[in-house]
Formats: C-alpha cells, structure tokens, sequence
C-alpha cells in the first residue's frame, strides 16, 4: 500500500551569519527524518521548543526549502518543487498554524478567508462559494451570522475553528497542524481537540499533529514521533510509545505528564538532568547523552540509529532493548 | 529616551480628532480656491494697474498689490491651484513609484532587494531639497519639471517605508497561509499585505504632500519652478523679496498662505495617524 506522506532523510539546515570576524555557522535544525502517513492517520510530534517539529512541517507544506532528503505526497517528490508548480498539489496538504491571531488576516472578513482558498483553485461561482462557505461554518460549529465579522470579532477558540475552515475548504488529504491548541485557553483547548478529530473521522483526514502537549498528543495520535535535537529519537503505535517508552529521553518525557495516581505523590521525578544543548554545537555521538542516565562510552562515541526494540516501536538508543 | 508613556489621553481617541478635522476643513477650502479661484477672486490676477503699484492693504486690494499693480489676493486664490496640483500630483506619483519599488525589493529580496536598496540609500544621502533642485534644473522650470522633481525626491524614503512594512508583514502566518492555499505572490502582496500596510503609506503620504508645497515653493523661489507671470506662491515669493523693505505685505501674504497649506496637510496627516495607529508616539 503506498503512503500518503513518506519523508525520508529530510534535513534543514540555517546558516547564521557571523559577526564582524567570526565565520558562519550552521545549525542542522532538522537531520535525517524520516516517517510516513497513512490515508485518515494522525501522526503526534512531540518534543521540546526547538527541537525541530515545527520545521518538519513547515518543510512538508513547503513553506521552507528542505536542505536534505525527499517527500513524497502520493507519490510525487514535492520536495525541490518551485512556488508554481507546487500550487495544483497544495490542495491535498493543508496547514493549520499555532496562533490564529497571526495566521488570519486581520483585514479580511471570516467568510473572505474561509472562500479565499475555493478562490485560489479556481472554484466559479459567487453563490457556490458562499454555499460551500456556510457549510464549513457549519462543520466547524461558527454561526452564520459571524460570517462578515473581522477575525477581532472572534474569541481565541473561534478564530482557530475559522482556521480549521480554510484548512479544509479544499478537501486536503492531510492536515500539518502546528501546535494548534497550544496558544488557547485550556479550557478551550479540548474543544478544537475534540472537533479535529470529529472532523477526521468525517472526512478521513490524515495528521501531522505537531505539539508540546503528551496529553493531547496521547489523546489524537495513532502514532507518535519522539524528537530530541533535530532527529526522531523513538517513533511507535501511541499506546507502545506512552506505556513502555525505551529511548530514556521518552521516559523522561512520559514522566513529566501528570497522573491522576496519590502513589506517585511523593516519588521523585525523572526529569532531564541540565539545559538542552546549543543545536549549534551538537554533542558527539548520541544528542541525548549528557543528559542521560544510562550514557556509557559508546553513547559518546556512535550515534545510535533507529531500530525496532522489544515494545514494537523504534528507538533509537544503544542501550534499548 | 523614552518615557514610558500610559495610554494616551482618551480625550483624543473618544473625543473630536482636532487636528484631523483642523486639516480637513483647511484643505476643503483650499481644494474650493483650487477649483473655483477665477470665480471667487476679486481682480484678474495677471491685471496690472500701473496707478496702483505696491500699494498696501485697502478696502478695494485686501492685500494690496504687487510691483505692477496686481492684486496679491487675487493672484494667491488663483495660484493655489498650481501649489496644490503640483503637491497631489508629485504625491500620487511618489505613492506608486514608492510602493511598487519598496513592495518588490522587500517581498521578493534577493538580488532585486539589494539592486533597489543599493540605490535607495544612494540618492537618500542627498537631502531631497537639493535632490529636487538638481533634477527641477535637468527637467525644465515648470509645473511638469516641478513635480517630477518632487516625486523623485520622494520616491527614496517612501520606498524604504514601504520595504520595511513589507518585510515585517511577510513574516506573518497569515501570508504563510496564503501560500499554503496556493495563493500567487502577485496575489498575496496585493490582497493581504499591501492593504495591511496602507495605513502606513497614507499617513505618510499626507505629511509627504505639506513637504511638497515647501519644495515646489523653494523651487519657484530659486527661479525653478514655475515661471513668472504665473502666480504660484513661490514664484511670487521670489519675485517680491526687492521690495522687502519697501513692502513686505508682498513677501508675507504668499508666506502665510505657504504656511497655511503645510500646516493642513501635516495636520491631516497627524490626524490620520492619531485615528489608525493611536499607539505611536512621534
């Protein structure tokens, strides 16, 4: 069966300027990544700020120029495609952004953005487009009479449904969500949750859910992607990856979420010993190791590679078994 | 440095724009005089009368009359139409020039960015008066030479306005969204970012205009400008500092309705922003 999204080996690096005397440097923000997604899949990408997520999928709607490694979107390499010849395929990945306050024009009124994409790809018609418009409103639970409001009209949540509208007003195949609840209100948090996955099951839309959040993460993905440092350090079936993690920097992370559990009360947490280090100046051998318990020489020395250990997920870590 | 200032008065932002209305109410009238002038002033502006020459102020000249006997209110009413042209045109020229030369180099970058900013920073070591006097000598002394003077010295700084907002507003999701629906550049920067950098352009383009009756009345000062008989304010101006000490009502009336003109499009300029950008302080 082939995938809906394979990226293989993808890689970005940013070269950052020296100054007056020093040399440019360069940061590998993204190395050696590669998953795929299933048609109506959900994918979770965790990790720290600066890891990398973010960049992976803004690699995938193309929104940065990959430096390393190919994507593949039903089958064609998207990945070196230029600006035109991109545009009859974005239709099948869409993006959702973190801050809906940045991501709508501020300009434009609620069923401007939402017609803008049916516009775009040619969709004839004032009347079809308004009807389309409305149904959208509909699905992502707006009320019609918001439809000529500006986005400030809006609550933080509704803005993001009105994204979730343009995000799907072309039928994508595949949504990129990025960290899309993360600049919500908690308490609205589970809402916009709750109707991805309504609308996934409704039209059978794929994920990239890219987030800091285990919880939610847990609670959409079928399958989660670990990454430390610009790499996927464990990627496995959700339920595989949250019970039995086997990359140290996982159990660490898996620690950190908060149980409902009074026994844990007074354990003491395993949380990652020191800061994370300068991607600028990567440690050797596994990125993982000065911070890890389990670090022996070979940690140093060798960078360890993904491969598939004891829970069914893929690690990658010298001493997982 | 800079106070931290608490938010601004709410007497300005609920209440009655001053400045804002000051300026309109100054530019309608003389907007009437630009279109109307022949109709409303009393004399023929260009009518000598040998018998009344350099006369002061009187019930038959209220302003008097210039060194050939002309009556200067006369003249002035008239003459606002050449000041006001020449600033509306050189600022409508300037706007296009300006924001299709800054929206390209700071949407696109690259090597068009560096080509336009390059020569952006160039003419802006020149002062744009002096910019100005050297291409009003190249392109001729009349109305036309006048504006294209002006524009190109306007056209410098309101480029690099206009890159800068651009630069600044492509960084928004929200352009980052337009791509990702498939929305060409051409279509992005004129459906999403130049209409978020309007209010910028405009208020910029206001105070722009009060600079161009000062420029283009230099210019008719220095003998660039446009040429005598033609009663344009800078002209006139010109033509009347001999008689300075003899009669100065013939230097101040042109002055003050110079300063007038300036005055209201600052005003309207200070007022727009005071409405669309309350938070900036200048």
């Amino acid at each position: 069966m082939s995938k809906l999204l394979e990226v293989s080996n993808l890689g970005k690096r940013f070269t950052i300027a020296g100054g007056l005397a020093g040399k440019a440097r360069t940061v590998h923000a993204v190395d050696d990544v590669s998953f795929s997604i299933a048609a109506g899949e959900t994918l979770g990408l965790v990790g720290e700020s600066g890891c990398g997520k973010s960049t992976v999928g803004k690699m995938i709607v193309r929104l940065l120029e990959p430096s390393a490694g190919n994507i593949l979107l039903d089958g064609i390499d998207i990945s070196h495609l230029s600006h035109r010849r991109m545009r009859p395929l974005r239709r099948r990945v869409q993006m959702i952004f973190q801050d809906p306050n940045g991501s709508l024009d501020p300009r434009q009124r609620a069923q401007d953005i939402v017609a803008e994409p049916l516009l775009v790809s040619g969709m004839r018609g004032a009347a079809r487009r308004r009807e389309r418009v409305a149904d959208l409103f509909e699905k992502v639970g707006l009320r019609p009479d918001q439809m000529r409001n500006v986005p400030s009209k809006f609550s933080g949540g509704q803005r993001q449904r009105l994204a979730i509208a343009r995000a799907l007003a072309l039928n994508p195949a595949l949504i990129i969500a990025d960290e899309p609840v993360s600049a919500l209100d908690v308490s609205i948090q589970a809402q916009v949750v709750n109707l991805m996955s309504d609308i996934q099951r409704e039209f059978g839309l794929a994920y990239l859910f890219v987030a800091h959040d285990l919880g939610i993460v847990q609670h959409i993905s079928d399958r989660v992607a670990v990454m430390y440092l610009g790499r996927i350090v464990e990627i496995g079936d959700t339920a595989r990856v949250y019970q039995q993690p086997s990359h140290p920097y996982t159990r660490t992370l898996m620690d950190a979420v908060p149980k409902p559990d009074p026994s844990r009360r007074h354990r003491r947490l395993k949380v990652p010993r020191g800061e994370v280090p300068s991607p600028l100046d990567p440690p050797s051998g596994c990125a993982f190791h000065p911070r890890c318990p389990a670090a022996t020489d070979i940690c140093r020395r060798e960078r360890p590679l993904l491969r598939r250990v004891a829970s069914g997920a893929e690690t990658a870590c010298h001493h997982a078994d | 440095m800079h106070e931290v200032t608490p938010a601004r008065p709410a007497r300005r932002r609920r209440g009655v724009n001053v400045f804002l209305w000051l300026g309109v109410s100054l530019l309608a009238v003389f907007a009437l005089l630009a279109l109307f002038g022949e109709v409303v002033a009393p004399h023929d502006p260009n009518a000598q009368d040998l018998f009344a020459m350099l006369e002061p102020p009187s019930a038959a000249h209220l302003l008097g009359t210039d060194n050939v006997g002309r009556d200067i209110l006369s003249r002035i009413i008239v003459g606002t139409r050449y000041t006001l042209s020449i600033a509306l045109a050189s600022v409508l020229f300037a706007g296009i020039g300006g924001v299709a030369l800054g929206a390209i180099a700071g949407y696109f970058g690259g090597v068009t960015d560096r080509v336009v900013t390059g020569i952006i920073d160039l003419l802006l070591t020149v002062p744009n008066i002096v910019l100005a006097i050297a291409i009003a000598s190249v392109a001729g002394s009349s109305a036309t030479g006048l504006t294209i003077a002006i524009t190109a010295s306007f056209i410098p700084p309101l480029a690099r306005l206009v890159r800068g907002r651009v630069i600044e507003l492509a960084q928004e999701d929200f352009v980052a969204a337009s791509i990702t629906v498939g929305m060409s550049h051409t279509r992005i920067l004129l459906r999403h970012i130049l209409p978020n950098a309007a209010t910028v352009i405009i208020i910029e383009l206001s105070l722009n205009a009060g600079q161009a009756v000062l420029i283009g009345s230099a210019l008719g000062f220095l003998g660039l400008g446009v040429q005598p008989p033609a009663p344009e304010w800078g002209t006139m101006l010109g033509a009347s500092r001999e008689y300075l000490t003899m009669a100065p009502h013939l230097v101040i009336a042109p002055g003050i309705a110079i300063s007038l003109l300036v005055l209201a499009f600052n005003a309207f300029g200070d007022g727009l922003r005071d409405v669309f950008d309350p938070g900036s302080s200048s």
